[in-house]
């Protein structure tokens, strides 16, 4: 108990705070907090699996997110006939296309030496593979994107129940990772996190601008749920009697029987928002669970040891016969997959797809800050940091405002520099940010909950 | 007549923008490896630190402006630029000794220094944003063409006109001359020499009896000065906006990296490499093929290898490229 007794009073004191949010702001404030926290909380287990257990740097963690949503609305949507017989021949022939030209590569690249010759073999099957895919696609995408443009003018998915998204979104964020760490793993660990964040740029580029994907920077809005909607919800009678049941104390102080009944309805009304986000709560809850068990268990596991030891000294594991590359390389892919899984369960919640809003300051250097901030290589450590960094980025400008006024008291209400403070308020929370990973990073370098490996 | 044609439209949509945007992307690539060769770290911050010392140029130029001052034809911002510069490297060495120095003095990894780096950022930001807001600013005065299209085209009889913006000119020609200086200074006087000795083997240049602190302060002062004319040049050619100067760092990255990092030089030219490949893939050819070519061959599609909107995905592309088949760089060879 003793032992944990660090952890506990951390944990203590951010449901604490996000308690005393519901108090005083209103519990559907709060309840939002905490699922963007627990979200947050699972990307930064997959940043933490990269970072904490491999020291491997993954700046491209935006990506990943930006395939996870798109999975959820490629699973979720219900698929456009109409474009599928406008386009869809054109499309699937581009994929078999893409296909042929791995395979042409890879033949190529096991069948001859390397050589200059060989290089430029490959770059000029990209090339003419690239003009053949873009004559063949082009009347299929205008044909598919003519479809209904206001509306869909894209392939749509499969219509199936988007919690499934979930898992093809950790899929897809694999098949990406397996990719970018083929080619990229190899790289110093400072170029490896440039090369990384530009790769993840390039993606969020195909997804905004292929409009017959997922309607690119048009966005798909109203994704299905996985949990009851609002309005359905005010109209069952048991939620109703559920409400009046919650709120018997109160309704039976109004004693006129209409006022009671506008009371009751504004009860429900608020009810029913709370209970959706309880919904929401609930299935990441489990997702977060889950996670924490597997990680914390492979962490212990001797897969963990022998991945701490090449984090430690790559040289001395690969001396071991320890296959470095084929390990960075797997969990590479299990952190990648793992931020795929938040991305999908981001787009659920907020049941829109909207590919413009996906930029690494907020997809990847936030996440990063929760990283170092939690405390790397601990799971409860970066949990922690998830929900401590999520909670202060978005009570940042109540805090900023607060101490604005506090400092400013002595001048009067209109006075300039007082007006241009409080207008910018949005941006104390990139202040409060840089400062709180400055400190932590000076005075205490592994983090509020730092790595602590007991040999059990 | 119709070659003649065919030539300007390339220069008028290809080979003056990217000369502009390659100058632009030139000052920021010398900026990152000069930090990276002699700091050792890979700063994340470089995009916004320029935002910082245009954000200062700026307020300088509004200040002049309300007394009046102004140069004519040329941008106030000309005369802003050497105040700003002192308070960027200001801002720069404030940085370095609150922030980096223990760092370096603890000899930490790159990795930790570049992730310290992205704590400067976020702050960084802030203070842009605080002070001089979100907005996109335009603050480019005096003369905008030297040479109108439609002047031109009357000029010479062509169909195709030459538009140069005089913001293009000054682009090109004050990165010529501080990169010359710059080059004149690392090679030929002894601060330069000793800042390639600190870059090329730190514990010798130190036996040596170089001082680091010496060395470390001139490379914020180079920094200082070319974040802000960078910024302020690219500022005065498109406009001023903290959020777009975030997003160049990640070109200018491209440019340090592709040119080989820690060789200034290099960068350089990678800036050129850079800003020529964006815009020769993503331009749409069908003009051009119709002044080349014979009437009954011309191309019916916009002839455009990607659409522009994969601009930065070109760049990119370009450096994973680059870091897989030669990752010291093109221009690889004796460091800075």
């Amino acid at each position: 108990m003793r032992k944990h007794l660090n952890v506990i009073t951390a944990y203590a004191i951010m449901f604490g705070l996000i308690i005393l949010v519901g108090v005083f702001q209103s519990w559907n404030v709060a309840l939002s907090i905490f699922n963007m926290c627990l979200i947050s909380a699972v990307m930064t287990m997959g940043a933490n699996v990269q970072w904490g257990y491999a020291g491997l740097i993954n700046f491209g963690l935006m990506g990943y997110a930006a395939l996870g949503g798109l999975a959820a609305v490629l699973i979720s949507v219900d698929p456009v006939q109409e474009a599928w017989s406008a386009g869809g021949f054109n499309i699937i022939m581009c994929l078999g296309l893409i296909i042929v030209m791995v395979f042409a590569i890879r033949f190529v690249l096991k069948k001859f030496e390397k050589s200059k010759l060989r290089t430029y073999g490959i770059a000029a099957i990209i090339v003419v593979g690239i003009v053949i895919i873009r004559i063949t696609s082009e009347p299929g995408i205008e044909a598919i994107e003519a479809v209904n443009p206001a509306t869909t003018g894209f392939l749509g998915g499969l219509g199936l129940p988007i919690v499934f998204s979930w898992i093809v979104g950790a899929f897809f964020a694999a098949g990406l990772a397996f990719i970018v760490g083929k080619v990229a793993l190899g790289l110093r660990a400072d170029y490896l996190a440039i090369a990384t964040l530009l790769i993840s740029e390039i993606v969020i580029a195909i997804i905004k601008h292929e409009d017959w994907l997922a309607r690119g920077v048009k966005n798909v809005i109203g994704l299905k749920r996985p949990v009851p909607y609002e309005l359905d919800l005010q109209t069952t009678d048991w939620f109703i009697n559920l409400v009046a049941k919650f709120n018997g104390g109160k309704l039976n102080l109004i004693s006129n029987v209409a006022d009671k009944q506008a009371a009751l309805n504004q009860f429900v009304i608020e009810g029913s928002s709370v209970f959706v986000k309880l919904c929401y709560s609930g299935l990441f809850l489990i997702v977060v669970i889950i996670l924490l068990m597997i990680t914390q268990k492979a962490l212990y596991s001797p897969w963990g040891r022998m991945m701490r030891a090449i984090r430690d000294n790559e040289e001395a594991a690969n001396a071991m016969g320890k296959n470095v590359v084929k390990q960075h390389l797997l969990i590479f892919i299990l952190g990648s997959a793992i931020v795929g899984i938040a991305g999908a369960m981001l787009v659920t919640q907020d049941g829109l797809f909207t590919p413009g809003s996906y930029r690494p300051m907020r997809y990847t250097f936030l996440i990063w800050v929760m990283v170092i901030v939690g405390g790397s290589g601990n799971n409860f450590g970066a949990i922690l940091g998830g929900f401590a960094v999520w909670f202060l980025w978005i009570e940042a400008a109540p805090i900023a405002l607060f101490l604005i006024n506090l400092f400013t008291a002595g001048l009067h209400e209109t006075h300039e520099l007082k007006v241009h403070l409080t207008e910018s308020v949005p941006y104390f929370r990139y202040l409060m940010m840089g400062m709180g990973l400055l400190l932590i990073m000076r005075y205490r370098p592994k983090g509020i909950l730092p790595e602590k490996i007991e040999i059990k | 007549m119709d070659f003649l044609n065919a030539t300007i439209l390339l220069l008028n949509y290809i080979f003056v923008p990217a000369l502009t945007y390659g100058s632009q992307l030139a000052l920021g690539a010398i900026f990152v490896t000069l930090i990276y060769g002699i700091l050792r770290f890979a700063n994340f911050a470089t995009g916004d630190m320029m935002a910082f010392g245009t954000m200062v140029a700026i307020l300088f130029t509004w200040y002049f402006q309300s007394f009046g001052i102004s140069l004519g034809v040329l941008p106030t911002a000309l005369v802003a630029i050497p105040f700003a510069i002192v308070f960027t490297i200001g801002y720069m060495l404030l940085i370095d000794k609150f922030v980096f120095k223990y760092y370096r003095v603890n000899k930490s990894p790159p990795v930790q220094l570049a992730m310290v780096s992205i704590g400067v950022m976020f702050v960084t930001q802030a203070v842009v944003r605080i002070i001089i807001g979100p907005a996109d600013r335009r603050f480019f005065d005096g003369k905008k063409f030297i040479i109108k299209a439609g002047e031109f085209k009357e000029m010479t009889g062509l169909n195709e006109g030459l538009a140069i913006k005089s913001s293009q000119v000054l682009t090109i020609f004050i990165t010529l001359i501080l990169v010359s200086i710059l080059f004149w200074f690392l090679n030929k006087t002894k601060t330069g020499k000793s800042m390639r000795a600190y870059s090329d083997n730190e514990d010798l240049a130190l036996l040596s009896g170089i001082d680091p602190k010496r060395v470390v302060m001139i490379t914020w002062i180079i920094a200082g000065i070319l974040a802000t004319i960078g910024g302020v040049l690219y500022g005065l050619d498109k406009s001023f906006k903290p959020f777009t100067y975030f997003n160049n760092m990640l070109p200018i990255f491209a440019a340090a990296i592709v040119g080989g990092i820690g060789n200034p030089f290099g960068a350089f030219l990678g800036g050129y490499v850079i800003a020529f490949s964006e815009i020769f893939i993503t331009y749409a050819y069908k003009k051009f093929f119709m002044y080349v070519l014979p009437e009954s061959m011309e191309p019916e599609t916009l002839v455009q290898l990607l659409s522009t909107d994969y601009k930065f995905a070109v760049s990119f592309s370009i450096l994973v490229i680059v870091l897989l088949y030669r990752p010291n760089g093109i221009f690889k060879g004796k460091v800075l």
